[in-house]
């Protein structure tokens, strides 16, 4: 009997509990377990999310629609959207062409490039913004190169004086800073998958005569496409909400250089909750087509792995 | 001697795929740029202090008083992680119950979810007003004076708070969201891999169900549960977005390290704020070097 179970049930992951799983634990213990992660899930994950929606429908529909009037959130929504059409071509660029010399060549130090690869996720948002500033700031080296009575490049520093072209509290300091906190996404997607496709295929197309290109599109990118798009989600995700980071550099110009999670936090400190919520509402909303986005994609790689 | 140098230096053999040069290159001068080049400009703008101005920055009572908060705070986080996480990731793995797919989706939250929007919806619920907050504020300022008439000679109010929102218990609501997903994920493909044979040979042998537990599943679990720990906290010490909406942010006593690094920022300490950053970059770059280690160690492990 607990030979055809284990045999003929329960190869799908569905039905794990039902035939493979000759040992239980007592009732008593599955019903403890499930209540405290129930618990946890719904305090931490359920409820906030929740409290969102609520607090932006508070006083109904009216209010919450008109927080989306005002042009100081159209601006934010604007600068977001801006940042993060720059910061994800700029991380999905990068993550392919690391993922290509790491997966498809060996060399030396490569585990410390992989290491590299992925120190922004080390980094707390705050420093990320801090080390742009330093960089770009004022007081740093960008700013010194501004005031510098005989700059080096002088075209270039008549040209950036004359634009008054400034990158901390300003766009292209926002959009660093995002590229920043984005950095490791695609690539560490994308870096064990490649590795695990190896070359054979890419060898095959160039012994049949394709050249770099042709193997890249037509070989190497239809096998990592599913892949690319799960970093890119995640990347996306990452880069709409970023807040500690973006904060540091942004010097919060309403209207300027404010992107939403800004927007929300001005808001928030004004105690117009109502249109904090309703701004973090849509940004939630993001949050969840990011999860129902990913969960299609790992879906799917386990349906074909299985 | 061509052949010879062509094996010491990779980059001029030659390869069957194009663009090696070419894709190194990219990236190796966009991790400079991005990464590098700002990163070193933490460490020498921190150079510039003298030795001992950077030791009476980082020394200072308030930012002691911060890296206690800090560092104390995220690690009952992602110590309240590795239990509650563990406990789910179990559940997830082992049982099937209806919306199970769901919820798996949602450990996910933290990671797809802004910070600031977690940090007014944690706030939100928490505070006495709130969802949670109106009866938990309460019981809480209750369990301070109990707590009190026990143990009268420890100052439990300025060690727990006072209140749950707004000020540590708020910290460490916002801290343990925010490590949520890392136990759970790293836990569950182990827990996916674990042969049920494993468990059958130790109950055929003569072992309880407490005894299968501690000792056969619970070692084969013990790296992916500290390596899901140490992401966990990593995660909680550099966290800015979600704690300042909740923690009340009362210097000495519930403000993080990274809000002092911006409040320095504000008053254009630069010199100050970069000593402080050092000093969490540092923390940080162990923390990730522990993890690496055990990441190798756990792969040895499981490969035996």
């Amino acid at each position: 009997m607990g030979m055809t179970a284990t045999s003929t049930l329960g190869t799908s992951p569905g039905h794990r509990d039902t035939g493979r799983r000759v040992i239980r634990n007592p009732v008593w213990v599955r019903v403890v377990f499930m209540a405290l992660a129930f618990a946890f899930v719904a305090g931490f994950l359920v409820l906030p999310l929740l409290a969102v929606f609520t607090e932006a429908l508070r006083k109904g529909i009216g209010p919450f629609f008109q927080s989306f009037t005002d042009p100081d959130m159209l601006s934010a929504l604007k600068l977001t959207l801006t940042t993060v059409a720059i910061a994800v071509p700029a991380n999905l660029v990068f993550g392919v062409a690391a993922a290509w010399c790491i997966a498809k060549f060996d060399f030396k130090g490569k585990s410390l490039l992989i290491t590299l690869i992925d120190l922004p996720f080390a980094v707390s948002p705050v420093i990320s913004g801090l080390i742009y500033v330093l960089v770009f700031g004022a007081q740093g080296w960008y700013g010194q190169y501004l005031d510098a009575e005989n700059p080096a490049l002088p075209w270039l520093h008549a040209w950036l004086v004359e634009q008054d072209f400034k990158i901390i509290f300003a766009v292209p300091g926002i959009v660093l800073a995002t590229i920043f906190v984005t950095f490791p996404f695609v690539a560490r997607e994308l870096i064990p998958l490649m590795q695990q496709q190896g070359t054979d295929e890419e060898y095959a197309a160039v012994t049949l005569g394709a050249n770099g290109w042709q193997t890249f599109w037509r070989v190497t990118v239809p096998n990592i496409k599913w892949g690319l798009f799960y970093g890119v989600i995640l990347c996306n995700a990452r880069a709409m909400g970023e807040f500690g980071a973006v904060s540091v550099v942004s010097g919060h110009i309403r209207g300027v250089t404010n992107t939403m999670p800004l927007h929300v936090e001005i808001l928030y400190n004004e105690y117009n909750f109502v249109a904090a919520f309703a701004v973090s509402s849509l940004l939630a909303l993001l949050a969840l087509v990011t999860l129902v986005l990913k969960s299609l994609v790992e879906w799917r790689a386990s349906k074909r792995a299985g | 001697m061509s052949q010879a140098l062509a094996v010491k230096l990779p980059l001029f053999r030659r390869r069957v795929l194009p663009g090696f040069g070419l894709s190194l290159g990219f990236t190796l001068t966009y991790l400079g740029l991005i990464v590098l080049i700002p990163l070193a400009a933490a460490f020498i703008k921190s150079a510039g202090l003298s030795v001992g101005a950077f030791w009476e920055t980082v020394t200072q009572p308030r930012v002691v008083a911060s890296y206690k908060v800090s560092f104390g705070i995220s690690l009952l986080a992602a110590l309240t992680n590795a239990v509650f996480g563990g406990i789910l990731a179990w559940v997830l793995v082992r049982y099937t119950f209806p919306g199970r797919r769901i919820v798996d989706a949602l450990v996910d939250l933290p990671f797809a979810l802004p910070t600031a929007v977690a940090g007014i919806a944690l706030a939100a619920i928490y505070s006495p007003n709130g969802w949670v907050g109106q009866w938990l504020e309460p019981l809480w300022a209750n369990g301070m004076v109990k707590l009190a008439d026990w143990v009268p000679w420890v100052d439990w109010k300025s060690w727990l708070g006072a209140k749950v929102a707004f000020d540590r218990p708020g910290i460490f609501l916002a801290l343990t969201f925010v490590g949520l997903p890392f136990v759970v994920r790293t836990l569950q493909p182990v827990l996916e891999e674990l042969e049920p044979e494993i468990e059958e040979a130790a109950a055929t042998l003569g072992a309880n169900r407490w005894q299968t537990m501690t000792r056969v599943i619970f070692p084969e679990l013990m790296p992916a549960l500290i390596t899901g720990f140490a992401l966990a906290f990593a995660r909680a010490l550099g966290e800015y977005g979600s704690v300042v909406f909740i923690a009340g942010n009362m210097p000495m006593h519930s403000e993080i390290t990274p809000l002092l690094i911006i409040t320095k920022l504000e008053q254009f300490e630069y010199g100050k704020a970069t000593a402080i950053a050092v000093v969490m970059l540092v923390a940080s770059f162990v923390l990730l070097l522990l993890i690496n280690l055990l990441q190798k160690w756990s792969r040895r492990y499981y490969s035996v």
